[in-house]
């Protein structure tokens, strides 16, 4: 973090850029205006944040420093002039000189200077004396050239010497070339940060400078809920039908009766799909009644005896009525109940849960959803059926389907969908179709000619699909 | 639907071509097949038990081709090749016939004794003469029956087939049904005899037989199959002798099928003998055998029954949305294994259906493999010229338009289960069961699938435990379906679309739920006020804290609650944090 500089600072430094042509360096600035220079950086970022006024550029240079000791030198004198100074013309006892602060340096350096000398043999004691009248602190000017800021005139060896004495450092000093900025002034304006109401009650906008916004950072995210994504689907698939003139089933029954959901799909007594593992069978509320009697009873004759055309399945039929909680299936309910008045042409869609006895892993659901689609007139053939299937799915903007034989106990013919994946560059199965099968049908009382197309597929497994 | 695993070579030295797997996959595609994956015994092992116990292993490259459910004729290597040559029309559907035994000897005859009829009250029978076996045909003579088994005998409770050596074992045959102690016999791959009872027990840690024996375990009665001389051929449906093995040098083979069910068996007993009579000496013959019921009537098996239909060229091409000539389409049903021909009157065509085509019941079956023959994707695809306006269900309708304005009022959508425990409806949020009008299910895999939810609330309060790193406050809404007892409806239940939505933060947060009931019903165009409008008022609910709790009306009609969950309700949900609800019932605003 840069000290912020004042005003008064940054106007001083503006005032010297405008001076000079082609630009000042930070540390001149520093040295000029007798600060030092990480004040005159904090003013070159301060000057930055403001726009354009000046435009800066980083640049590095060496210079020598004097360290702390260099500094004290420059200041009191070389350690050996220390001593030299301090010794009078009758001699100083070494163990006394020797007490000094410098003393120790001192003395060695006066030594192999020439500057003193040591009477061992003195009576009370070695005794040290000068040998000329009077020095050169070299040392000392030195370093006073390198403070003034003249290291230039020391050779190269002389301030290695130094360097080696621990009295100078070379330093890198990171400083910044300041020239004139596109809208240069030498005066100050507060940048403001936003607009507010009262810039635009007054005007005062249009004198104002504002803070430059940073385009690289994050916005805040909304503060709003979410569609859960798989319901954003299924408004997706409801949008299409609805678009294709299908009308909504009511399939809001998870509770239906066994009857409904196999018998009347011509479903064998033994189909794997009645099976105790897949279906969910109901306990509380058991029994289901009121079914329509005479209906039942064609039902009944299709599956053990044929009819309508059918050799039958020779089912041994043994009714229990039992509940079974799915919704799979629920659309002969609804066909039944529409076609008792006077068949009108129909084309239904429901989109809802399903449910399936699974032990809940990574692939395998309880529920999931289905999606349904059903059309229901006269003279419909099976080009009727891969017709529309190709219009819904282009809805979809999958437009390569081809279809293969398939098998289901409640149509024939029975189609897979399948559609041509880009991704993974293979087909894939997208549905399930077929045309429902007259033993179903008639004993629900469809006239004759009647046809019933109708196709399912599994909402979850678009639940990636762009929306 | 059954998959069918055959040597890849072998599958196409049988049809006379080779096929890159692209081709074959295409051929599969076309007939209503799938190819479903290419490995090998090596790798299959491999992928199950690990690299060590493949050690050795075939790696001749096996096709797994998906079979549709209805199509037992497409079960083993023999009825694929046969049906796929038909097809492509370099094969002619070969007849298939029962003959009388050479030499004018007598039928093989198999009894059927009163006993069975507590049990397995069906046997058919059938034999093949002079038969050759290959390694390949006798493992997927065996594979086949194994397919059958598991497909139309419904892993054997409606059907078992036995197959024996007849040169072993002398007619007539006895079907009878024994207390399991007096049955004793050395049963295949077993050193000695045992009693039914002991094979009872061995085979409780069988993997593949064990399967079958809550078939039987518990009758008095077990069935069994004696030859004249005591031998015991096999117990029905569990495993059968040893003495009446087949082999690879097996010559002679008799066809016993027990069934509950005597259509399955017939079928099953046809599909047998069709497929296999292909390596009798007289190829596609049948040896017939008789079967006597305890009333003393007397059948002929098997049936290899033929049948004829009549349809006309136009119900085709209607129904397919095609436009073939009755010649044309004749020739795409012979293609499909039912040999067909112009009548000559009108366009009527004359269809036979084999006996291996047992899934044909109905002029639409024909019809179907008229279009397959014909290949679904060369028919032109048209749009129905059906004409209808599109309706909405209501309750959907209004459930699409407030879902959007609840996300826009900061509520996320969630999307739970409809299912749960019984304790996620009841002790959680401190309800007796009874009074929840839940509807129970008899045979939940686990027991998060007890009950159908009567709240949305159980599944917020969990969606929200599982959310719990997310930043506060957490909001959630969800409308969808409970389901509650109702006497009123033909099956005893309903479904109620209902509204819940959840506000969990450091503070309860009662008036962002108030907030949110103001906002639906201004939605809703219901205006705050005591007759007309929506009021609430402080009510006792268990699932709330006491004093936090009020009941909603709209039109003097209760519609629900709003309030501060219970501490303990928070607890029970593995939750923290206060927590308010909102559940309402929007039926009456449709």
């Amino acid at each position: 973090m840069h000290p912020m500089a004042d005003n008064g600072l940054l106007e001083s430094v503006l005032r010297l850029v405008e001076k000079v042509d082609g630009g000042t360096d930070s540390q001149d600035v520093a040295a000029d205006l007798g600060v030092d220079h990480q004040v005159i950086v904090g003013a070159v970022k301060s000057l930055q944040a403001l726009g354009e006024v000046i435009s800066a550029e980083q640049k590095s240079s060496k210079h020598w420093e004097l360290t702390g000791e260099g500094r004290e030198i420059a200041e009191q004198g070389s350690h050996e002039a220390r001593v030299f100074n301090a010794i009078p013309d009758e001699g100083l006892p070494q163990n006394q000189l020797m007490k000094m602060p410098s003393g120790k340096v001192g003395f060695s350096k006066a030594m192999s200077n020439k500057w003193i000398r040591l009477d061992k043999a003195h009576e009370g004691g070695p005794r040290v004396f000068k040998t000329v009248e009077a020095i050169e602190d070299t040392v000392r000017d030195k370093l006073q050239l390198v403070q003034k800021g003249q290291s230039a005139k020391l050779e190269d060896k002389e301030k290695n010497e130094l360097k080696k004495r621990k009295l100078l450092s070379e330093v890198t000093v990171k400083s910044y070339w300041i020239t004139k900025g596109s809208s240069f002034s030498t005066t100050i304006t507060k940048q403001e940060t936003e607009l507010t109401p009262e810039m635009i009650a007054s005007g005062s906008w249009k004198e104002k400078k504002f803070k430059p916004y940073n385009f690289e950072a994050m916005g805040v995210a909304p503060d709003c809920g979410h569609l859960h994504p798989l319901m954003k689907v299924r408004t997706q698939f409801r949008q299409i039908f609805l678009e294709m003139g299908f009308t909504e089933m009511p399939t809001n029954n998870f509770i239906e009766s066994s009857f409904w959901n196999f018998d009347s799909l011509f479903q064998p007594q033994q189909h794997p799909a009645r099976d105790q593992h897949d279906t969910f069978f109901i306990s509380d509320p058991a029994l289901a009644h009121e079914f329509p009697q005479d209906y039942l009873e064609r039902v009944k004759k299709v599956h053990s005896e044929g009819g309508y055309g059918s050799q039958g399945k020779s089912d041994t039929h043994t009714h229990t009525h039992t509940h079974t909680l799915t919704l799979t299936h629920t659309l002969t309910h609804t066909l039944t109940a529409s076609f008792t008045a006077k068949f009108t042409p129909v084309k239904y869609f429901s989109i809802d849960r399903v449910f399936r006895n699974e032990t809940l892993d990574a692939t395998h659901l309880a529920e999931f959803h289905q999606i349904e689609g059903v059309v229901a007139d006269y003279g419909l053939t099976l080009g009727n059926l891969m017709g529309i299937l190709h219009q819904f799915f282009t809805k979809l903007g999958i437009t390569k389907l081809r279809f293969k034989p398939a098998y289901n106990p409640y149509t024939e013919p029975s189609m897979e969908v399948f559609s041509y994946h880009e991704g993974l560059k293979k087909w894939v199965e997208v549905g399930n179709s077929g045309v429902f099968r007259p033993e179903m049908l008639l004993p629900m009382g469809l006239p004759e000619g009647v046809s019933v197309i109708a196709w399912g597929l599994s909402l979850e497994r678009y639940v990636d699909t762009h929306i | 639907m059954p998959t069918v695993s055959v040597k890849r070579d072998l599958l196409f030295e049988a049809l006379g071509q080779k096929y890159t797997d692209e081709e074959f996959d295409e051929l599969c595609f076309e007939f209503g097949l799938e190819l479903d994956e290419i490995t090998s015994e090596k790798e299959i092992l491999i992928r199950e038990q690990g690299g060590e116990k493949a050690e050795g292993a075939s790696d001749v490259v096996l096709y797994k081709i998906d079979v549709p459910a209805n199509r037992y004729d497409l079960l083993c290597l023999e009825g694929l090749v046969r049906g796929l040559q038909v097809f492509k029309e370099k094969l002619e559907a070969p007849r298939y016939k029962r003959v009388s035994p050479a030499d004018g000897g007598e039928p093989q005859r198999l009894v059927i004794t009163e006993e069975t009829a507590s049990v397995r009250p069906h046997a058919v029978a059938a034999v093949l003469r002079n038969i050759t076996f290959t390694q390949e045909r006798y493992e997927s003579f065996i594979e086949l029956q194994e397919k059958l088994h598991q497909n139309i005998c419904r892993k054997r409770t409606l059907v078992a087939i036995g197959t024996h050596d007849l040169d072993t074992i002398s007619g007539p045959f006895t079907y009878t049904a024994k207390p399991p102690g007096e049955i004793r016999f050395k049963p295949l791959s077993q050193s000695r005899e045992y009693t039914a009872a002991e094979l009872m027990s061995l085979y409780k840690t069988d993997s593949h037989l064990r399967h079958y024996l809550h078939i039987i375990e518990n009758e008095p009665l077990y069935p069994v199959i004696y030859d004249s001389n005591g031998i015991v051929l096999s117990m029905p449906p569990i495993i059968n002798g040893d003495h009446s093995k087949i082999s690879l040098n097996t010559k002679n083979i008799f066809i016993e099928c027990t069934a509950t069910d005597l259509t399955k068996a017939k079928i099953t007993l046809d599909m047998v003998v069709t497929m296999f009579s292909e390596y009798c000496d007289e190829p596609f013959t049948v040896e017939e055998a008789e079967v006597v019921y305890p009333d003393g009537r007397l059948s002929v098996y098997p049936e290899l029954a033929y049948r004829t239909e009549t349809l006309s060229g136009d119900f085709i091409n209607k129904r397919v949305g095609i436009n073939e000539s009755a010649e044309s389409i004749a020739q795409l049903l012979t293609r499909m294994c039912l040999r067909s021909e112009v009548s000559g009157e009108g366009d009527l065509i004359q269809v036979e259906i084999p006996p291996t085509r047992a899934d044909v019941i109905h002029a639409c079956d024909i019809m179907e493999d008229a279009a397959i023959a014909y290949g679904f994707n060369n028919i032109v695809r048209s749009t129905p010229r059906t004409y209808t306006v599109a309706n909405q269900l209501p309750v959907n309708k209004l459930t699409e338009l407030l879902r959007q304005d609840l996300a826009a009022a900061g509520f996320t959508e969630a999307l739970t289960f409809a299912l749960c425990s019984e304790e996620d409806i009841a002790d959680k949020l401190r309800k007796n069961i009874t009074e929840t009008r839940a509807v129970h299910i008899s045979n939940p895999k686990t027991a998060d699938f007890q009950v159908a939810r009567t709240s949305l609330l159980p599944g917020l309060l969990k969606t929200i435990a599982a959310n719990r790193k997310m930043p506060l406050p957490l909001k959630l809404f969800e409308i969808s379906d409970v389901v509650l007892k109702d006497e009123t409806k033909d099956v005893g239940a309903r479904n109620n679309r209902r509204l819940c939505a959840v506000y969990y933060n450091k503070s309860p947060g009662f008036e962002v739920i108030h907030g949110l009931l103001d906002r639906v019903m201004q939605l809703l165009d219901v205006k705050p006020g005591r007759n007309q409008g929506y009021h609430i008022q402080a009510a006792e609910d268990s699932t709330f804290f006491p004093g936090r709790c009020a009941e909603i009306f709209s039109c003097g009609k209760s519609i629900g609650h709003l309030g501060v969950l219970h501490p303990d309700v928070i607890s029970r949900f593995e939750l923290t944090m206060p927590c308010s609800a909102i559940d309402i019932d929007i039926e009456p605003f449709l």
